[in-house]
Formats: C-alpha cells, sequence, structure tokens
C-alpha cells in the first residue's frame, strides 16, 4: 500500500490565485460596462481588442517558450482591460495590439511569467504607447457624448461619433485644461457630479469613479485587496495638492488617479507584501503623483508613480521586514 | 471583565481560521484493549533514548520499568500491556530515525505491577522525582520532559502556570473529551504543580469554541471553593478561536501578554506552559501510582468508519489501533500522526503510538490529495497570516536558492512550522517545507563557520606555539 507523504500542514485554505484573479477581473466589470455607456460600443471594441491579443501573446509566448498554458489563470485578461482602461477611446486598433505584445511578452512572459515581472505589465505598456504615439495617445477626442447609451445600443452613435471626433478635435482632459490654463479654465470644466459619473474626457477605464468605486469595494469586501496602498495614496495626493493651493476633489475626480490607486498600484506582483511596505509605497505614489502634477510638464502622473515604485519594491520589502515576534530587530546582516 | 478584555488586548497578529472539523467532539473517549503485540520505543521525549532494562522472553506487567532514564533529561518508559517480551530491536519511527524498541506480546490480561502505589511527596525534589517517575513528557507534541520544565534554573523560576486547553488544531478534540470527563484530576495536577513548584497561580486558556470545556473547569473550580471555603488561584480564560492560538509563544502572550523572544524559552518570562492532558497525568498519577502508560487520542479522517476518541495502550500499533476503531471504508491515501496543520504525515502504518501522540488521522484520497504549485503571485497573504511577523514568502525564496545569508536575514530560525503561510497561500506554495530545508541550511551554515573558525584559532595556537619553540 502506498501512503502519501507530504509536508504539513495537510489542509489548505480554498483560496486559489486564479479565483483572486477573477475576482480582480470582475471587479473591472462595472468601468467596462460604464465606457460602453459614456463612450460607446468603441471603447468596448478596444477593450475586446485589447484583451483577446493580451491572451493571444500569453499562449503564444508560453508555447513558444515550451511552457504550460497560463490562460486560465485570468491575469492575462486583467493585464488586457487594464491596459485598455489606459488608453484614449479614439485609440487605433494596431497601437493596442503593440501595446498588448509589450505587456504581455516583454514585460510579463520575457521576465519569467506571472509573479516575475518587476513592473505592471498595462502601465509600462501605456507608458511605451504614450512615448511612441503621443499624438494618438492625447486624442481625447472621442468624448463626450453625455450617457447616449440608447445611440450606443441602436449603433447610431458609430456615425454620430466620426462626426464628433472632426468637431472636437482640440479637447482634452479636465487635468490638462487646468494644467493649461489653471483657474482661467475653469468654465470649461465639468462638474463635481459629472466627473463622478464619467461625463469628461479621458482614458476608457477611468473616467467613470462611480464604477470603479463599485468594483474597488467588491476587491475589499472580497479581501482581495487591502486598503493600506489605496487609501495613503489618495490621501497623499489629496494632502498636498491641496496644501499646494488645487481642489484636491477635482484632483481625485478628474484624473487617472482613482483607476490607478485601486486598480493598478495595489497589483500583488509589483506591489509590497508587509504592511508598513504597502504604507510606504503608497505615500510615495502620492507624492511623485502630486509632484508631477504640481511641478512636471504632464497634466497626469499616476503610471509614472507607479511604474517608479514598482521598480523600489524589493528594496521596501527589504527595509520593512519586520522584527519577528517578542523580538529586537537584529543588526542587519553584513 | 478582565476574562473578556485581556485576550483581546494581548491578540497575536496573524493567524488562520481553518474549518475546525471538530466531528468527534461528542464522542466520549473509548477503551481498547484489544491488541496481541505492542512496539514501545524507548525514546519518547526530546533527549537522549532511555536504556532498556528487559530482554526477551521477560514476562512483565502494565506499569512495570522497561527503559530507566540515566541521563537528567531522560524520561523512563514503562510497558502499557502485561505478557512476554518478544523482541528488543531498532525499529524506524514516524519521524523517520532508528529507534531502539522493546516489542511486547500482550496476554491481554492488563495485569497491572503489584509494586506500583500512589507516590508520597513531602518536597519540590519529591515532586520533581515523581513527575520523572511518571514518565510524563510534554503531551501537547514537543516531547519535552516534564521533570526539567518544572525545574527552571535559579533566577527563572515562574510566576504563572499557564495550561494550554486551547486545542486549535483541527480534528482534534483528546484534550476536549479530557477536559469534559476528568476534569478533577486535571484541577489535582494543576494545585499540585502550584504547590510544589511554587507557583502563585494557574491560567488555563481555552479557545471559545469550546464553551463546554470552560463551563466544565469554571465548575470544578466553584466546587472547589466551595468545599474549601478559601479561593484558588486557578483561573479559566476564553481565547479567541484562531489557529495557533495553542502554540506555546503565541498562549503565553494571549494569557499574560509577555512575549517570548526568539530563540527563548517560556522560562525566560517567568511561566511554565503544561499542556492539560499533561496535568491529567500527573493528577492520576498521584491518585493510582500508575504511569504514563496510555494515551487518549483522536482518530479522525475520511477514509475511518467510526471516527472518536480512543483510550489505547502506548506502542499499540497503528493499523491495530485503526482496527480495533472500526476500520476504514477506503484504502488510506494518508496517515498523519497528529493535527492536520502540524502532523507528521506516514510512509508507513506499522508505527506504535507514542506519549505526544494526540491524533491519528486517516485520510481518504480526496482529503490527501496535495494541490500543485503555482508561481507566486506576492499577495503577502503569508505575511499577514505569520504569527511570528515572518516573511515566509522571502524565505521560501531565499530557501529555493540556497542562500544562507538571506535566511539569516529573514530570520528562519524563529520559525515555529505552524503552516499557516502555507495554509492561507492561493498559489499553493510549499512554504513550510521550503523554510524547514531553510532551517537546515542555516544550521548546517552555521555549524561550517563555527567549524572553520574552531580550526583557525588552533592552526593559530599551532603557530603560536611553534614561535615560542624558536
Amino acid at each position: 500500500m502506498n501512503l502519501q507523504v507530504s509536508s504539513s500542514p495537510h489542509i489548505r485554505d480554498t483560496a486559489t490565485s486564479s479565483a483572486l484573479m477573477r475576482d480582480v477581473a470582475l471587479a473591472l466589470v462595472p468601468a467596462v460596462i460604464a465606457s460602453g455607456i459614456i463612450f460607446g460600443l468603441r471603447s468596448i471594441v478596444v477593450i475586446l481588442v485589447s484583451v483577446l491579443s493580451c491572451m493571444g501573446f500569453e499562449y503564444l509566448s508560453r508555447r513558444i517558450m515550451k511552457r504550460n498554458n497560463t490562460l486560465s489563470d485570468w491575469t492575462a485578461v486583467i493585464t488586457g482591460v487594464l491596459l485598455a482602461f489606459n488608453l484614449p477611446p479614439t485609440i487605433p486598433y494596431y497601437m493596442v495590439v503593440i501595446g498588448a505584445f509589450f505587456a504581455i511578452v516583454v514585460v510579463k512572459q520575457m521576465f519569467g511569467g506571472l509573479g516575475n515581472n518587476f513592473v505592471n505589465p498595462a502601465l509600462t505598456a501605456r507608458i511605451i504607447l504614450s512615448i511612441a504615439f503621443p499624438k494618438a495617445m492625447t486624442n481625447w477626442a472621442f468624448s463626450s457624448g453625455p450617457f447616449d447609451f440608447m445611440k450606443s445600443l441602436t449603433g447610431a452613435d458609430l456615425v454620430s461619433s466620426a462626426t464628433k471626433a472632426a468637431d472636437a478635435v482640440s479637447s482634452a482632459t479636465p487635468l490638462a485644461i487646468l494644467k493649461a490654463q489653471g483657474s482661467a479654465g475653469a468654465p470649461a470644466l465639468p462638474s463635481y457630479l459629472s466627473l463622478f459619473l464619467g461625463d469628461k474626457t479621458g482614458t476608457i477605464g477611468e473616467v467613470c469613479i462611480l464604477a470603479l468605486l463599485i468594483g474597488a469595494i467588491y476587491l475589499v469586501a472580497r479581501k482581495v485587496i487591502t486598503l493600506w496602498i489605496p487609501l495613503t495614496y489618495i490621501g497623499t495626493v489629496l494632502l498636498l495638492t491641496g496644501l499646494a493651493g488645487k481642489d484636491p476633489l477635482y484632483e481625485l475626480l478628474a484624473g487617472g488617479l482613482f483607476l490607478g490607486a485601486f486598480f493598478m498600484a495595489t497589483d500583488y506582483v509589483t506591489s509590497p507584501v508587509t504592511r508598513k511596505g504597502r504604507i510606504i509605497f503608497g505615500i510615495s505614489c502620492g507624492v511623485i503623483t502630486s509632484l508631477i502634477r504640481l511641478f512636471g510638464n504632464m497634466a497626469e502622473g499616476v503610471s509614472y508613480s507607479i511604474l517608479l515604485l514598482n521598480i523600489l519594491v524589493p528594496h521596501i520589502d527589504r527595509f520593512t521586514v519586520p522584527k519577528p515576534f517578542g523580538g529586537v530587530k537584529k543588526n542587519e546582516n553584513a | 471583565m478582565e476574562a473578556i478584555l485581556l485576550p483581546l488586548v494581548h491578540a497575536f497578529s496573524g493567524g488562520v481560521h481553518p474549518h475546525g472539523n471538530k466531528f468527534t467532539m461528542d464522542f466520549p473517549c473509548v477503551r481498547l484493549d484489544d491488541f496481541s503485540s505492542v512496539e514501545i520505543l524507548l525514546q519518547q521525549h526530546i533527549g537522549p533514548p532511555s536504556v532498556c532494562v528487559v530482554k526477551k522472553g521477560d514476562h512483565v506487567l502494565v506499569g512495570q520499568l522497561i527503559g530507566r532514564a540515566d541521563h537528567p533529561m531522560t524520561v523512563p518508559i514503562h510497558s502499557s500491556v502485561s505478557g512476554e517480551v518478544t523482541d528488543v530491536k531498532f525499529v524506524i519511527s514516524a519521524t523517520g530515525t532508528p529507534i531502539e524498541a522493546v516489542l511486547i506480546q500482550s496476554d491481554g490480561k492488563y495485569t497491572v505491577d503489584p509494586s506500583l502505589k500512589p507516590p508520597v511527596i513531602q518536597s519540590k525534589d519529591d515532586f520533581l522525582k515523581m513527575i520523572r517517575d511518571s514518565g510524563l513528557v510534554g503531551l501537547g507534541g514537543a516531547g519535552f520532559p516534564a521533570h526539567i520544565k518544572l525545574n527552571p534554573p535559579k533566577g527563572k523560576e515562574a510566576d504563572v502556570l499557564v495550561v494550554n486547553a486551547a486545542e486549535c488544531e483541527p480534528y482534534i478534540t483528546s484534550d476536549y473529551r479530557q477536559i469534559c470527563e476528568h476534569p478533577d484530576e486535571i484541577l489535582d495536577g494543576i494545585l499540585s504543580v502550584l504547590k510544589w513548584i511554587d507557583i502563585p497561580r494557574a491560567v488555563i486558556g481555552v479557545e471559545n469554541n469550546k464553551p463546554l470545556a470552560i463551563e466544565i473547569l469554571k465548575h470544578e473550580i466553584d466546587k472547589r471553593v466551595l468545599a474549601q471555603k478559601t479561593g484558588i488561584p486557578v483561573e479559566v480564560r476564553a481565547l479567541k478561536t484562531i489557529y495557533p492560538q495553542g502554540a506555546e509563544k503565541m498562549l503565553i502572550y494571549s494569557l499574560t501578554g509577555r512575549k517570548v523572544p526568539p530563540g527563548m524559552l517560556p522560562q525566560d518570562v517567568a511561566a511554565v506552559v503544561m499542556n492539560v492532558s499533561s496535568l491529567r497525568v500527573i493528577g492520576k498519577y498521584l491518585k493510582n501510582g500508575i504511569p504514563l502508560v496510555r494515551r487518549r487520542l483522536t482518530l479522525d479522517g475520511s477514509a475511518l468508519v467510526s471516527p472518536g476518541n480512543v483510550n489505547v495502550p502506548i506502542g499499540a500499533k497503528i493499523p491495530d489501533v485503526i482496527a480495533a476503531s472500526g476500520g476504514t471504508k477506503e484504502e488510506p491515501s494518508k496517515i498523519i500522526m497528529g493535527g492536520a496543520m502540524m502532523g507528521v504525515a506516514l510512509d508507513r502504518k506499522d508505527c506504535g503510538i507514542i506519549k505526544m501522540n494526540n491524533a491519528i488521522l486517516v485520510f481518504g484520497s480526496r482529503e490527501a490529495a496535495v494541490p500543485p504549485e503555482a508561481p507566486c503571485i506576492h499577495c503577502g497573504r503569508c505575511v499577514s497570516v505569520c504569527p511570528m511577523k515572518l516573511i515566509p514568502e522571502g524565505i521560501d525564496r531565499a530557501a529555493r536558492l540556497k542562500d544562507t545569508e538571506d535566511l539569516e536575514f529573514y530570520h528562519v530560525p524563529d520559525c515555529i512550522e505552524c503552516g499557516c503561510c502555507t495554509y492561507a497561500c492561493p498559489a499553493k506554495r510549499y512554504l513550510t517545507q521550503s523554510i524547514r530545508n531553510g532551517k537546515t541550511l542555516v544550521r548546517a551554515e552555521r555549524k561550517r563557520v563555527a567549524d572553520e573558525k574552531k580550526l583557525r584559532e588552533t592552526e593559530i595556537k599551532d603557530q603560536t606555539g611553534k614561535g615560542a619553540h624558536a
């Protein structure tokens, strides 16, 4: 008779990586729906193109490297959705595919696949795209038919949006208007309510704070993420921009901060494991985002600050190793 | 009020909530005697083995000494059956090490050695000798000799006896049944330890998922207070139900607020921890003088026909115990000596029950399945559940790279191997296994460094010696 031998413990929790990732994917659904309502069918097509090409690249690269198929772990889907969320709705489809290639093949699989990428794949792809195609990445002209969901359902909006695009070439995101014109741009700015509901220009996923909030509450309730990173991140930005005389609420609602803080900065692989590390990570992201927004050339700053902190995560993790229970911290090992 | 607040205030961080699976809570302990032979190991404690004093062909009685304790750390071993010694030989123990064992053919009569009498105690030394003669070791699982534990070096005397009745391991209910069935002997044991070792008070910690045990112990204390008309310094406290509440360091913290520093013992914070079953052994031995020759244990697992609590002679073979309890309904895929979180999976069935065995779990194929490992996603769950505040994820990485420097950096020797990290890991990584490997690596490296240093010192001494000659 053969008895199975294994190291204790002999029982395991039911949570699995793929179940956690499925929860993350589910949490993104409200924002996907919101983007369809706000930007019409095209944004859904962009999301689909992004997800499918991410899955395709994941499958192909694993296949070529003769490794097991990892499509069922949901991470390619999440990267696909998050990449699309970071793109303007007008983005040409081939650029989405290029972005997906960088995210999955270069950033993720070439560094060893899930768990080994040291930066967030979707964010890095977004940054690569905005450097390679600055114009296409800041073409916000597609927005903002205020909640013409019916039109998007009937398909009529495909025509109207084309005209709209021609009409509104010079549209900019609220933060960009604020940046360029200061308080003089105030009349052109949307209200808090329209910012919260998503009636504004911006990338596909960042506009509807309400939808993102629903997803974030789901993630916290399911204990997929903890609040340390998002709260310290957002808190720091509110505090610093407030101190600098900006309207902090506007900073939170107008740009990509909410999407970044809850869905990008909390990415397991590229954020610290200790509570102290997460707080340091969140505050640092907040400081860098605020500095970029206050003093930098760009109106945004979320992607760069998260990316920079991603690189520092191994160091943050090492510096925040807690002292063991009942112990005093030993001298750092020489 | 304090009883409610304290566990909240002194809640250790981390821990997990596995399903209790305490299916056998309401199963009174059944005495099983139908064993034709037993295999009694001569080392059932931490410390050197005891010396065999019987030989093949000898007739032995229940409670008769068969392993003499020569070394101060050694605990004597007694026969658990009456019958004939058939062999004395080395056998492979559950942990895989060869240990000398006495094999006895039982005559089925369980005739008790008539020379055994209740001990007479007049001093602390008498008491410690009595503890040792009883063959008592820490029954919670560690097997630390009780006479050593109760006799700390000068300056480290305990001011509190922490009684471990947490029983936080899933499945196991043997301590719980012990409390329900023999609260009087438990109290006798506690009071005698307090009296003779001169400890001012005792506090019993029970997880709050066992309210009946808490009530029974409280009732027993009240009974004595009424009978003696004075208070007794024994207190029962409900603890939050969380694994590993019964781990020594966690329990001391929950009940006293004291933290045992890494690498130190409970005596360093003036506490002594004893398992509730160990204390019952003391209480019982004081009454009848029969040493520790039987063990209560929980039998559970999906492959068993009738799970429950049984009382078996020490040395009874596991297949015999399983058969005597009702047998299996499916081919066992995994047999665990101890609990589901910290027990040892056996690679063969025919091991004898030892003193520390609190459970035998017989898993069918579904329960035994070990999930395959997936890549670490760095989610930090292992970190948040670690009661020792370690970074299992980092230790795992360092252990796989055999990086002893990093292993030390992550404090690998402080791991108590409770298994919380592995339990919680969504990627199903074998963290505890990896950490054990890491500990071995660090021990080997430390030894290598020490040896090298010694060698260098002797070389220097040799050279200076030569210099003096010249």
